[in-house]
Order: structure tokens, then sequence, then C-alpha cells
């Protein structure tokens, strides 16, 4: 008990505890659409491309780089979508190009200038030092937002996962729908990159909704578990992380990985014939894919 | 009288990117039809399903549809994801997309129950889509149409891939769905077993090469023309049945 107490003594450990596990919930409920879209690599590369935003916010506009940063990885986003729509053919070459390069920008900005906010390794790795209120003020807005988007756009949001073609001739806006799901996406990585590090929070939009999907059938039940599994996955990481001395992000991702291979050994070949096909990317909207 | 068409396509060229696949198309769905589309693989089946679905825009021609006309697509079985996380009842709550609520209400559960029950999958509601046989599977999908109260019901290979029971199980609902003045249309590849029991059928390469009941379309020449090799019709029991006259032989020859 007192292993878990005695941290709590210190301010940055309480606001890193609050962020990393809200974090790991908001990546969590999220990832279940990225992963049941195919779109792991898609997060993996957006994650990369908002560091560019963010550094050369932190150069620029240090007092807006949330805002600036974020800008910068919905025109990511987008950019990505219309790439993927467009064309399956070359897509995760296109991909590859636009995230690398908006990454290895960020690193030359941060190499040729330094930071003047946090530093260039709490950004890659996660880091429970410094994190202001207003870091933890914009991850519960991310979140209560990302929230009230699922809560309202569920059907259309599960229709377009599921079934993009016959949603779209039945009514749901599927386009507005993605870009919806994209800027939601951008915002939860822009808010959580501080603590979980920009290398690593692919990881956790993909371990939490993969070890939900080995451990249910339902869709509903699927963003509960993974919601919860990224939360714990955040609070147990965060101890680890402050006991260890090692970088937040990682700690938050071997917990998850550790979570993910105990739910393999229980649920055993039920489990991963539950993950067949979840690794497949993104496929093109077809309406846009076959438009003449 | 003929009754007025719910969605007619008249004069239609209708493609993908800069290559036409249909050209000059002239058809007309209304609250009668029950029509199989036939062709050969890349002859504009699934295009020509797609102009009346809307989810293809033509390239030249018009596209007039009744105001307010609903249709409802069911999809080829093997484009389905049966992986995915979803019971058959969430799977026909789904497109229900006028309620923002992310639950159903208690009239929601019944009509889905309803329909269930009246496809003959009432009990099947909490099992996962991949545990349904091929049947079961088209008659959720047929669910999760009709509870859209379509007049219009178009269905994309709904045969294809189940086995001969499960196919004569569909013919006959569909048969009964048009019975209650539904409009059917559906795509295709089995002369025989789905396209000779159809009382209308579109023979399609391109373009339209004849369009009418089976007796007057299952030809050698119409049949010649939409695949390009010579069949033979054959009468057997009352029923047409065509036989590929070029025949093993050759082959083995």
């Amino acid at each position: 008990m007192e292993a878990l107490l005695d941290p709590l003594q210190y301010g940055f450990f309480q606001r890193g505890l609050i962020v990393a596990t809200l974090s790991g919930a908001l990546l969590g409920f999220i990832g279940v659409y990225i992963v049941l879209r195919g779109m792991s690599y898609i997060g993996h590369g957006l994650s990369h491309a908002i560091f560019g935003g963010f550094a050369a916010m932190q150069l620029f506009a240090a007092s807006f780089y949330v805002l600036g940063a974020g800008l910068w990885g919905i025109a990511s986003a987008i950019a990505i979508t219309n790439v993927a729509r467009r064309s399956r053919l070359g897509a995760d070459a296109a991909i590859g190009v636009i995230t690398t390069a908006s990454f290895a920008l960020g690193v030359a900005l941060f190499a040729r200038f330094g930071s003047s906010g946090p530093a260039f390794d709490n950004a890659l790795f996660g880091s429970i030092l410094g994190i202001t209120n207003s870091q933890i003020l914009w991850l519960v807005l991310v979140t209560a937002f990302t929230a009230i988007v699922v809560f309202t756009r569920y059907r259309a949001l599960l229709f377009t996962t599921f079934d993009p073609e016959v949603a779209d001739v039945s009514g749901v806006r599927v386009g507005r729908t993605e870009a919806l799901l994209m800027i939601v996406l951008s915002l939860a990585i822009l808010v959580t990159l501080t603590v979980i590090g920009v290398t690593l929070v692919a990881a956790m939009l993909v371990i939490p909704a993969v070890v939900a999907r080995m451990l249910t059938d339902s869709f509903g039940r699927m963003l509960v578990l993974s919601t919860i599994v990224g939360a714990i996955s955040g609070l147990v990481g965060m101890y680890l992380s402050y006991y260890a001395g090692v970088p937040s992000g990682t700690m938050i991702v071997l917990v998850g990985t550790a979570v993910f291979l105990v739910v393999l050994a229980i649920t055993g070949v039920r489990g991963m014939r539950r993950t067949v096909g979840l690794d497949s990317h993104a496929a093109p909207n077809v309406k846009a894919a076959i438009r003449p | 009288m003929a009754p007025s068409p719910l969605i007619a396509l008249k004069g239609v060229d209708a493609g993908y990117r800069h290559s036409l696949v249909l050209h000059g198309v002239d058809f007309a769905v209304d609250h009668r039809s029950f029509t199989g589309i036939v062709g050969p693989s890349g002859a504009g089946k699934t295009t020509l399903l797609r102009l009346l679905l809307g989810s293809l825009k033509p390239a030249s021609g018009t596209v007039e549809r009744a105001p307010g006309v609903a249709v409802s697509y069911v999809p080829q079985l093997e484009t389905v994801n049966w992986n995915f996380p979803i019971t058959v009842a969430e799977c026909v709550q789904m497109s229900r997309t006028g309620r923002r609520l992310p639950w159903a209400s208690r009239a929601e559960h019944a009509e889905v129950a309803d329909v269930l029950e009246r496809l003959g999958i009432g009990d099947l509601g909490q099992r996962h889509i991949r545990e349904l046989s091929g049947g079961q599977q088209q008659r959720m999908f047929l669910a999760r149409a009709l509870i859209r109260q379509p007049q219009v019901l178009l269905l994309d290979e709904p045969t294809s891939g189940v086995d001969i029971s499960t196919r004569h199980d569909v013919l006959h609902l569909l048969a009964d769905l048009h019975d209650e003045g539904i409009g059917i249309v559906l795509t295709t590849h089995d002369l025989n077993g789905m396209a000779a029991h159809l009382p209308d059928l579109v023979c399609v390469n391109e373009r339209i090469v004849a369009q009418g009941p089976p007796d007057a379309v299952i030809t050698p020449d119409v049949l010649e023309q939409t695949f390009g090799a010579r069949m033979e019709v054959l009468q057997h029991l009352g029923m047409l049945v065509v036989v590929d006259s070029s025949g093993p032989g050759r082959l083995a020859g």
C-alpha cells in the first residue's frame, strides 16, 4: 500500500497519473474504431506527422503549440484520408512519405533550434515530468469531445466501420463520418503525445483494442473493455515508470503488452481466431474508388 | 397500364475513372419488378446495380428516381468481414440510422425481433454473425434491408457460394417479398439454378443485349452475344437448362 501511496505525495506524479490513466482510456476507446477499420498503420503515421507540427509550434509559438499542432495534425489526417481514399495502389507509400517527412521536419527543427517547451525525448517516449494543468484540461476536453462524438454518431460510426458501401446508400454521410473520426484521432494523439510519446502512441491505439477483441464478440463490450484495458495500462505503467525510472510511455506500452500476453494465454486459439483480419490496411471508400 | 417507374435509367453510360463499362443503358424498376441481371464477369452487372443504388453516378444519360423512393441493398456474402465483433441483432439495428442514441429503443427491439422472426431466424438475434450458416447470413442481411421498409430491394449475387437448398430458400423468400409489393433486382452468375426461375431477365455485356422472360431471353443467340460462347438450351421437366456446347471433350482433347 505504501508503494501505491508514496508517489502520490508529489504533485507531478498526481498529474502524471491522471493524464496517463485518461490517455490510456482515450486511446483504448478510439483504438477500437482504428483497429476494426484496419487503420493501425494510419494511426502510426499520424502520430509521427503530428510530431512535425508539435516541433514547429514549439519553435514559433510555444504558447499555442496545442492549437498549432492540432491544426497540423488535422491537416495531416485529411491528407492521409484523401490519399487512402483516392487510390489503394500506392496509398501506403504516400502515407509513409507524408508522415515520415513531417516527422523528419520535427526532428530537424528540434536539432537546429532546440526546444522551449517539453523536451525532444519526452515527445518521443513520453514523460510524467512537467505536465501542466492546461495539458490536463486539454486532455479532459478532448476526451469529453470524443465521448460526445461517439455517443451521438454511434450507429453511423459502427455502420461505416462494418460496411461503408451499404452505409453510404443507407443515408450515412460516410465521408463526413470518416473525417470526424480522423479529427478525433488526431486530437487524441496530440493531447496524449507528451505522456505516451510519439513513437508509442500507435501501440496504445492497437493493444487495448486487440485485447478487447480477444475477449468479446460484441462491439459495445469491446468499446468498454478496450477503454478499461487502456486505463489500467496507463495507471499501472505510471507507477512502474516512477519506480523503474524509465520513460512513462515505454512502461505503459509494456504493461499493455503484458495484459495482451495474459489474455492470449487465457483465451488461446479462440482469442487468436477473433483477431483474424484486424491487420489489413484501410480499404478505400468504395464510392470514391469507383467514381468514374 | 404500366406502373410508373421507381427508378429509371435513360441512355446511361457509366464506368470507373476513365473507362466506360456500360453504354446506352435504358432500364426501369417498379414495384412489380423481379429481375435478374446476368452476364459474364466484367460485363457491367454490378455497375448497373450501383447505378440503381445511387452509389455510382452516370458519365452521361440520366437516372430518375421517384420522390422519396426507399432502396435497400444486400451485399455479396463474400465481401463481408465475418470476423467483425457484432451480433445478428446489432447488424440489423445499425441500418436504422435515424436514431441518435447508441442503444435501441423498446420499439426498435420489437421491430428487429419481428423482422428476424419473419425471416425464420428469430432465435439467432444474440449470435455472432460468424456463427450463422450461409442461408442464415443471407437472411440476416435481408432483415437489415427490410427493416428500412424498402420499395426496391437490390441484391448482389444472393446465391453465390450457397448450397442448393439455401438457394431454393432464398429464391422462395424473394418471391414472397415480391408478392408483398417490393420490386426486386438481383445479379447472378447462375443461369440454371437462379436466372431460369425468375420472371424477368436482363442480359448484359457492356450494354443491354436483351430483356424479357426466360423463354424469350435464354436462347443460344442471346447467350452467345452475352457470354461470347455458344451454348445449347434444353427443356427438362418444363425448365430451361443451359449447356455449354464446347463440352468437356474439347478440353480432354
